[in-house]
């Protein structure tokens, strides 16, 4: 029998162990369906119901196709890889886990650099003294993006970063970043600071549903029974 | 109207032709620079906003790369390529396509691929005639595509440089509001800002550093910021030198201890900033602020109608043509003279447009200022509007 509905989650790391128990404890234990390493599964006590556990960032793409009609992913991938995200999916329950903030971090020795305003003064010094503009390493282009042009800063360019994006400004790759960050502990082993008015997002893992999934009434059945015992 | 269908294809290459020929009977040497090109040219000239609008990728080797948003960039360091010295003039023409994503959503107007016509004319030391120049073929251009009816659009930057030179500011002042033009918003909150007077923190160790260093020498400013990030332990990153930090802290010094941007200052920049009408009377009101206020912009006034009685007399009814003092703040590369022609009706899409850009070929690597200016002519905007006037 072809599923009603289809939830995915993530596939590794600790989104996944943090998934399975969030959704264990609202008495919906996923069930693996085959061998350990297996791409699908099943939730106790709903039938009609599969999951597919891929990775968090691929979930993004899916509930934007539709290929799934629910998704455990964070806020900071949704809101960084979505065009436009409330065309595109729905909100349903913050689930309490993967928190972490996205935010703008420079060299502690920048004494004089304390808000995104001083950023703009400082990127016109910088083009004076160096020539060039501002780098920005970050994963988050989007965010970092809109954030900045928000801010009124516009006098730098991003550097895609793939990996110790926090190591960057030492390594003289880059002048400051845009990162996530939980505790603060790798940007101040860095010797990073967060601006004051440097917070980007919040982001926490949350359930969303995608609009462009086929929703049959059943589906929508199963998708309420789902957020009911979240929230129960 | 995009290039997309075979019919509208060849309307839109004999368009291109017969503008390419008058450009090219002018003197202007068709060029056709690549439409891949690096990437980093564009980010570090014209900034991030450009990268939201441009198809950037990376190729096998690792190169970031993208599809050209425009045709000025690329056909100034063709010029480069031809002319590492940078000394000899050149003129050039081009017709080919550019690529923007849009982000609202693709429209016969707002196609993703597009085609520009344009020119460039490099190294003229006589900037009033190549000014002139350059609106009257782009004028012609979109006359000869058979749009009669347009509204020509005028601004300079150069004169806002002129009305801050001639304004009593301290240094550090100039260069904040010359550097924030670019972005309307935050340029009136920073006048605004300065106008009430509003000091930066003055509690806090970084303001008692700042206070503490403002009474000193630069050299000894210096010394005591490097004995303040040593206790600290704060190690130098981020390619900032102790120079470049110490010299803001100075500036905020200097801001703790300043009287207000005084608020007729912050008045004329606001009644300039807001002048717009036909030429000759935008001339005449700029002259009455600037008198108004004793400040001397004439050189850059006597300029300004120079130039505009040039245009006239190579056949555009400047009567009718509109200068507002605030056109061109979106556009950073440009620097002197912007224009761009609108077709009739509200809300249309301009379709032509150009400027002097004297700054970007040494950023672009030239060994000394270019003098240079240009204007591209969007074909699918102009054949559109001319089948809509027929």
């Amino acid at each position: 029998m072809a599923a009603t509905l289809t939830i995915a989650v993530p596939s590794k790391g600790r989104l996944k162990d943090q998934a399975a128990a969030r959704l264990e404890q609202a008495g919906m234990a996923l069930r693996q369906i085959g061998h350990e390493r297996g791409y699908r599964g099943a939730l106790a006590g709903l039938d009609g119901v599969e999951v597919v556990y891929i990775s968090a960032a691929e979930i993004v793409h899916q509930l934007k196709t539709g290929r799934v009609h629910l998704g455990v992913t964070g806020e900071d991938l949704i809101r960084e890889r979505l065009p436009d995200v409330e065309a595109s999916v729905e909100f349903l329950a913050p689930l309490g886990f993967g928190r972490a903030e996205l935010v703008v971090a420079v060299p502690d020795c920048w004494l004089d650099v304390v808000r995104m305003a001083d950023l703009e003064d400082v990127a016109a010094q910088f083009a004076r003294a160096h020539g060039r503009r501002l780098r920005v390493a970050t994963k988050y282009m989007n965010l970092t993006r809109r954030f900045f042009a928000a801010s009124g800063v516009a006098g730098y360019r991003i550097v895609e970063s793939v990996g110790a994006t926090e190591a960057t400004p030492a390594a003289g790759t880059a002048e400051l970043i845009v990162d996530i960050t939980t505790t603060g502990t790798t940007l101040r082993a860095n010797h990073l600071k967060v601006l004051e008015d440097g917070l980007i997002l919040k982001s926490q893992a949350h359930l969303f549903a995608s609009r462009a999934a086929p929703w049959s009434p059943e589906a929508v059945k199963l998708s309420d029974a789902i957020l009911a015992k979240l929230s129960a | 109207m995009s290039a997309e269908s075979a019919k509208e294809f060849e309307a839109l290459e004999a368009q291109a032709r017969a503008l390419l020929a008058s450009f090219a009977r002018a003197g202007y040497e068709p060029v056709a620079p690549s439409i891949i090109q690096p990437a980093g040219m564009f980010l570090d000239r014209i900034g991030e906003s450009i990268r939201s609008r441009t198809y950037v990728f990376t190729d096998l080797a690792g190169d970031e790369l993208c599809l050209r948003p425009d045709l000025t960039v690329p056909v100034s360091r063709l010029y480069l390529e031809r002319h590492p010295r940078a000394d000899v003039e050149a003129r050039y023409c081009y017709n080919g396509p550019a690529f923007r994503f849009q982000p609202q959503g693709r429209s016969p107007t707002r196609p993703r691929e597009f085609r520009q016509a344009g020119i460039e004319c490099f190294g003229v030391a006589d900037r009033d005639s190549a000014d002139a120049e350059i609106v009257r073929l782009a004028v012609e251009g979109v006359r000869s595509g058979g749009l009669k009816a347009f509204r020509l659009r005028f601004g300079d930057i150069a004169l806002f440089y002129a009305l801050l030179d001639a304004l009593s500011l301290p240094e550090r002042w100039r260069l904040k509001l010359s550097h924030y033009f670019w972005r309307p918003s935050a340029f009136h909150e920073l006048l605004a800002r300065l106008a009430r007077g509003e000091r930066p923190d003055s509690d806090g160790p970084i303001a008692a550093l700042a206070e503490k260093i403002g009474k000193e020498i630069p050299e000894r400013a210096e010394e005591l910021v490097a004995d303040y990030l040593d206790v600290q332990s704060l190690p130098l990153a981020g390619n900032r030198s102790l120079n470049e930090i110490t010299e803001r802290l100075r500036d905020h010094a200097a801001d703790l201890r300043s009287a207000p941007l005084p608020k007729e200052v912050a008045t004329v920049i606001d009644y300039y900033l807001a002048v717009s009408g036909p030429p000759k009377e935008v001339a005449e009101r700029v002259a009455m602020i600037a008198k108004g206020a004793g400040l001397d912009m004439s050189a850059a006034l006597h300029a300004l109608v120079r130039r505009f009685d040039r245009l006239q007399q190579s056949g555009i009814d400047m009567a009718q043509a509109i200068f507002a003092t605030e056109f061109g703040r979106d556009l950073e590369y440009y620097s002197g003279l912007v224009f761009q022609i609108e077709a009739p009706g509200n809300g249309a899409e301009p379709i032509a447009g150009g400027g002097r850009y004297d700054g970007l070929l040494e950023a672009l690597g030239a060994p000394r200022p270019v003098p240079a200016v240009g204007a591209a002519l969007h074909t699918e905007r102009l054949l559109a509007a001319a089948e809509r006037a027929s």
